[in-house]
């Protein structure tokens, strides 16, 4: 009996000692050497490729923002600012709960099935206002040319991508809200617009905060 | 190009990349546990270890030393976020309530990764790095460990001897994780995934305004996260959040990773036994399976059938734009079918049938390729199990690379495949009869069963991923779940050492002209046939439930 509460002993000692040691290789000395090497090889990516614009950070280039105007009185959720490219929808992003001090944006989906009441509810609503906010008088979008990720939330709920089709669509609007022409704001998207990397990896895609950023430079040239 | 055409050369660039490591990687592997030599930095390990690694262990004394370290594992981890409240660099974030930080540190401890929290606004620097991250390596190594063992069983004669733990544990993680994980990490912050200690901190908006963002040694643990199937996100979002998958590239990257060990160990298991030609058979099984499963996901998913789905013209809720359907079709098979869990996509989001082939994968009891060293030993147990069936049909005593399949020998196997899907079935009934755990739900009706069916299926099969629909932060959950997750660990680990420890011991016997070729694109056929009918006369009636119900509704 003695003998085996013995031996137990030693083994959980060796257990613990053996743990310690490896936490130090892989939980200390392994992160931060990453850290240097990241650091000071992919200095702006590793803190987040942070992107400027008039000398001011205005976000990182990988997570979407919401661009709304201010929330008015009596409303619950802002009105979308139709001046500026519109990312996808974000059903899925929580508030932080836990840790109130903070108030970091809890990424995630919506986690809706396909038959989910609440999902087809969202995207009839979303699909709908697509249509109503990217007419203009001599552009009319039609049903069957909203793509699929304009009325859909994202996996992580910070997608900072649309699809070139979602870019197009808006095309229209956001000419007739700056007030510039509508190949001028068309050539802008294009370029914006980012192919399969290497051809065939991922899907095209426009950045809406670079596209923006664009966006602010030309409006405040013309 | 159209996005079916650009989701299949994705799916044949992998197949390429996996390939063309595939000879390497699972020689060096085989080197690794074959090698007499130790290397200094190993030596100074084992002298803080206290263990002599040149020790030989029958099965008992194996399991022992992997129990005890996995048991030290579970209680430090548990210990680590009950006192974060009082750790420095914890970024203010307050200690872990017992339910859940028991339930993280079973997941983490079993390669499970199954998250209650949600990372970015739970755990700090300390508990990510030092107490997460670490058990993503050594409960990898812990994984290999015990195929490793398995395969000496086989290789070995008249001995019962299978190697030494410490040194099989440390092997893996200095030699073959580390280095892998730190060459993976440099090219996912090179692509844009963040690496730095910066906290929370407040970065400014297009429109003007503030947005708080949480940083983090996130790059070296999402490397280590896919490379050693484990799975658990730093954010709650996982792999679909920018800043751990950046890119379309990184995300194919992210695939090759979580595949490339669990793959690249047939090759290992051939070069141990002497016969890279069985470590083809086995290759092929899973690969098989896995493009199978593949194909299957991506035809359903671009089909997108379900009112939502249909009405938004594509089944991309819960999918990146970067990503598209094609390469998180891809990531969602591979994900389930190894143990990771990792999700570059949302899993409850997919249509029914696409949900229904992720729960098989795991169902199958993820061995196509399954997770690190978990997948070849629980390929290794099908194959026992279909060369018995086969030897049923001619009546013939069954044998596996010269080893008798003996009575010990088949019940050890048939215990490790009930014990799963026990944990599974039992533990989902008693949810859906229990009032509380349905309030859990977020959808209603079939979907609604699926969530706690997958629940369960993830966590005894120590898959980790989610549809994530339940709330699973409560007591029920975070305690059955754990459990489930340690029952579905450990007992099948107690089963495979077992019956290494007695083919081991067993004399060979010459191979004559009735044994069964195991290496003959039969076999291959005769084992897929025998994992697809073991997992379908278990799982059918669940699965009609919940997701073969809501997809044929649809």
């Amino acid at each position: 009996m003695n003998n085996s509460v013995t031996n137990t002993a030693r083994l959980l000692g060796a257990g613990l000692r053996a743990l310690l040691v490896l936490t130090v290789v892989t939980g200390i000395i392994y992160p931060l050497v990453i850290t240097g090497i990241a650091q000071g090889l992919f200095g702006n990516k590793a803190n987040g490729s942070e992107i400027k614009a008039d000398g001011k950070v205005v976000g990182s280039s990988l997570i979407g923002q919401s661009y709304n105007l201010p929330l008015k009185e009596g409303q619950e959720t802002p009105a979308p600012d139709l001046k500026w490219f519109q990312g996808r929808p974000q059903n899925g992003l929580g508030t932080n709960s836990v840790n109130t001090q903070y108030s970091i944006i809890l990424s995630g989906a919506t986690n809706r099935s396909g038959d989910n009441k609440e999902l087809i509810q969202w995207v009839n609503d979303a699909k709908a206002a697509v249509i109503k906010d990217n007419s203009t008088a001599d552009y009319k979008v039609k049903a069957s040319e909203v793509p699929a990720d304009a009325v859909t939330s994202s996996g992580s709920g910070l997608d900072p991508d649309i699809s070139p089709q979602y870019a197009d669509i808006q095309v229209h609007r956001i000419a007739e809200r700056n007030g510039l022409p509508v190949d001028q704001v068309q050539k802008l998207v294009d370029e914006h617009t980012e192919g399969r990397t290497l051809g065939f990896i991922g899907e095209p895609r426009v950045n809406v905060l670079e596209l923006n950023v664009a966006l602010k430079e030309l409006v405040a040239k013309s | 190009m159209g996005p079916v055409l650009a989701g299949i050369l994705q799916l044949l660039a992998l197949m390429a990349a996996l390939a063309l490591a595939y000879v390497p990687l699972g020689t060096y592997m085989a080197k690794v546990y074959s090698s007499d030599q130790h290397w200094r930095v190993e030596k100074w390990i084992y002298k803080g270890i206290g263990a002599d690694p040149d020790t030989e262990m029958r099965w008992p004394a194996y399991l022992r030393g992997l129990l005890a370290f996995s048991a030290v594992g579970v209680l430090f981890l548990y210990a680590l976020q009950r006192l974060q409240g009082v750790l420095p660099g914890s970024l203010g974030f307050s200690s872990i309530d017992p339910d859940q930080a028991f339930n993280t540190a079973v997941s983490f401890v079993t390669n499970t990764n199954w998250q209650s929290y949600y990372g970015e606004q739970a755990m700090g620097h300390v508990v990510q790095t030092a107490g997460l991250a670490v058990q993503n390596f050594v409960s990898a190594a812990v994984g290999i460990a015990v195929a490793v063992a398995l395969v000496r069983g086989f290789a070995r004669s008249r001995t019962g001897e299978l190697g030494n733990f410490w040194s099989d544990l440390v092997r893996g993680v200095v030699r073959i994780l580390l280095p892998g994980a730190a060459v993976a990490a440099v090219v996912l912050v090179a692509c844009g995934a963040i690496q730095n200690f910066s906290g929370i901190h407040e970065v400014g908006q297009f429109l003007g305004g503030p947005q708080q963002w949480n940083g983090g040694a996130v790059a070296s643990q999402e490397a280590i996260k896919e490379l050693g199937t484990n799975g658990g996100g730093y954010f709650n979002a996982n792999s679909t959040h920018p800043f751990e998958n950046p890119t379309p590239f990184t995300n194919l990257f992210e695939i090759f990773l979580l595949l490339v060990i669990p793959f690249s160990l047939t090759r290992t298991f051939g070069v141990m036994v002497g016969s890279v030609r069985q470590g083809y058979a086995i290759l092929a099984t899973m690969a098989g399976i896995w493009a199978g499963f593949v194909a299957l996901m991506m035809w359903t998913e671009f089909a997108h059938h379900g009112p939502a789905f249909e009405l938004a013209n594509g089944a991309l809720e819960g999918k990146e734009t970067r990503f598209g359907v094609g390469a998180s079709s891809i990531f969602a098979v591979s994900t389930t079918l190894t143990s990771t869990g990792a999700v570059d996509s949302f899993h409850s989001s997919y249509t029914g049938l696409g949900g229904g082939i992720t729960m098989l994968g795991m169902m199958l009891g993820e061995i196509a390729p399954g997770g690190t060293g978990s997948g070849l030993y629980g390929m290794l147990i099908m194959a026992v199990i279909a060369v018995f069936i086969a030897g049923l049909m001619v009546g013939r005593t069954p044998e596996y690379l010269g080893k008798k399949i003996g009575t010990r020998e088949i019940k050890f196997a048939a215990c490790y495949i009930l014990i799963t899907p026990a944990l599974v079935l039992i533990f989902t009934a008693f949810a859906m009869a229990l009032p509380p755990p349905g309030n859990s739900m977020t959808n209603s009706g079939a979907h609604g069963f699926s969530e706690i069916l997958y629940a369960y299926t993830s966590a005894a099969n120590n898959n980790g991923s989610a549809f994530a629909g339940l709330n699973a932060d409560t007591q029920w959950f975070n305690t059955t779940l754990g459990l489930a997750m340690v029952l579905g660990r450990f007992l099948p680990m107690v089963f495979v050492l077992a019956l290494a420890g007695s083919l081991a011991e067993q004399k060979p016997i010459p191979a004559t002209a009735g044994t069964l070729r195991t290496e003959k694109p039969l076999f291959t056929g005769l084992l897929v046939g025998a994992i697809l009918i073991i997992a379908g006369l278990t799982y059918f009636p669940a699965l009609a439930l919940g997701p073969l119900a809501e997809g044929l509704a649809s």
